[in-house]
């Protein structure tokens, strides 16, 4: 079973990445879960969304403690909670951001999910939307197919920006 | 067609396609969005029921009870709180012999104001004469609700049923839901009592020892008869769409010394468990109890049994515990856990079947035996 934490705002699309993650694993002929922190979100305050993904059905529902990857949106969050907390050792990590960061004992790796969202004009009101590109930067980190991932966003939102935006966010990190 | 969905959608999924005439609901966190998406298909054209969006929970069951009785078909949602302001109706509804389904999205009881998993709401309903059924996944909680519509509606049955499923464990979690071509697998409903203007009848009238008595047996008797078109719902559907469900869900019983029984979300985690404990050599076997009312017939002979209870009765014990323990004359390890949705892992579970102590009581939040 591959364990996975995302964080990121309220607001951000951090429970729509967990759900887009879990539909592209199934086109990959897995079994996934997805779900939220059960909590009172607000937006703007940091939040967790959890996936896991298995070749056989999902049978655990407690929470994920020692995640294989930890996926973060939103890096300022990062000042706030300690994103590592539990990660596995030799875990992966995928950041938000166009620097490049380092952990040791972990895989780490970025791409600038937001200015590719602004420069595919993919911008809901005045906020870049990072929950379908960032299904490309996993693709490229071999958690879903980039075929999956293309088709969950598609199922999810008619708009192409989104698709593109994707493509882009895979092709950066695939360099 | 296999899609990603939330408990609550996969409910209202199946609603949808077993058309209900009416239905009538009152939100509450976290069965809201069960109502919502029914709102929703209305509105859109998608369901041709009638919405009735009622000022509260009583009223929601009393609007199903006015429509059922005209021998249409009626659904609610409801949780905790909401289910318990419906105790009045939900008793009249079964009394009235009316095939009414209720999801109920399982929540703790306030005070304090706790919105998590807790069962002790539905178990509260347990003397009402409903079927109560609970759930452990999503395709569990879309399947259950298609079946509850043709069990309740069944000429032996005619008793409402409840599928219960637990607060955001499974209310909020996206899970792969495997909807099926429904065809004729839910029959015409036929309500035998129903209303007529053309043949004038008295309904809920004042009623004399004797004839009271003989609708109480009335409802025990279709309550016994249910066991079996249960099973052959339940058939017919693994028949049609491939997916087998029972009284209980037995996982590595047949050659098992220990057996952790419960309901819901914890019994399917009680699975993973019950593989680690194997690999450490301990015999252990999950039994999920799935149907609560009727109760089903469990076989526990010389078994050792570690009951995990996400519910209590103050001065008495675990419901499902002392259930089980009148039914088959066992002593048992009774296991208090997951109140007011306190997270239990399979970890948890695990170290429940090592350190059991039969015929104790033992508060996990509270790490002591009582």
């Amino acid at each position: 079973m591959y364990e996975i934490r995302i964080h990121s705002r309220g607001g951000q699309g951090g429970v729509t990445a967990a759900r887009l993650l879990a539909m592209a694993a199934l086109h990959d002929g897995k079994y996934a879960t997805a779900c939220p922190f059960y909590g009172a979100e607000r937006r703007g305050a940091p939040i967790v969304s959890f996936v896991r993904i298995d070749d056989k059905p999902i049978k655990v529902y407690s929470q994920i403690r020692q995640p294989d990857m930890v996926v973060v949106l939103d890096a300022s969050v990062m000042d706030v909670v300690d994103v590592l907390h539990g990660l596995k050792k030799g875990g992966r990590i995928f950041i938000n951001s166009a620097g490049k960061r380092e952990f040791a004992g972990f895989e780490c790796r970025n791409v600038d999910l937001t200015g590719i969202a602004l420069r595919e004009n993919l911008v809901v009101s005045g906020s870049p939307i990072l929950n379908t590109p960032v299904l490309g930067a996993l693709a490229s980190m071999g958690i879903i197919t980039a075929d999956s991932a293309k088709k969950a966003i598609r199922e999810m939102f008619s708009d192409e920006r989104n698709v593109k935006a994707a493509e882009a966010a895979y092709k950066e990190m695939s360099a | 067609m296999k899609k990603i969905a939330t408990g609550n959608k996969a409910v209202a999924e199946a609603v949808k396609q077993a058309n209900p005439t009416v239905v009538a609901a009152y939100p509450i966190t976290p069965q809201t969005e069960i109502v919502e998406q029914i709102a929703e298909f209305v509105t859109s054209g998608q369901m041709p029921a009638r919405y009735i969006a009622v000022e509260s929970e009583h009223s929601a069951m009393a609007a199903c009870i006015g429509a059922s009785i005209t021998g249409i078909r009626t659904f609610t949602a409801t949780s905790s709180h909401g289910l318990l302001y419906m105790h009045e109706m939900t008793n009249w509804a079964a009394g009235a012999r009316l095939p009414i389904v209720m999801a109920n999205v399982n929540r703790s009881l306030g005070p304090g104001w706790n919105i998590w998993a807790e069962h002790t709401d539905a178990l509260q309903e347990r003397d009402t004469g409903w079927l109560q059924v609970y759930v452990s996944t999503v395709q569990e909680a879309y399947d259950a609700t298609l079946m509850a519509f043709r069990i309740a509606e069944h000429n032996d049955v005619l008793l409402p049923v409840m599928v219960n499923l637990d607060g955001f464990l499974l209310s909020h979690i996206m899970q792969p839901v495997d909807t099926v071509e429904l065809g004729d697998f839910i029959p015409k409903i036929h309500l035998p009592h129903a209303i007529d203007p053309k043949h004038p009848a008295g309904y809920g009238t004042l009623t004399g020892p004797d004839q009271q008595f003989k609708f109480r047996w009335e409802i025990e008797r279709s309550m016994r008869d249910s066991v079996k078109v249960i099973e052959e719902t339940e058939k017919e559907f693994a028949k049609r769409f491939g997916r087998k469900y029972g009284f209980t869900e037995n996982y590595r019983c047949e050659d098992a010394d220990v057996i952790v029984i419960a309901m819901g979300t914890l019994g399917k985690e009680a699975e993973v468990a019950v593989d680690l404990l194997r690999n450490e050599g301990i015999k252990a076997g999950s039994m999920r109890i799935r149907w609560l009312r009727p109760f089903p017939k469990l076989d526990l002979k010389g078994k050792e049994v570690v009951v995990i209870d996400r519910d209590y009765s103050f001065g008495f014990g675990g419901i499902l515990a002392g259930e089980i323990r009148s039914k088959t004359g066992i002593s048992l390890y009774s296991v208090i856990a997951g109140l007011g949705g306190q997270e239990v892992t399979y970890d948890d579970i695990a170290d429940f079947v090592r350190t059991r102590r039969t015929g104790e009581e033992f508060w996990f939040g509270v790490n002591a035996h009582v």
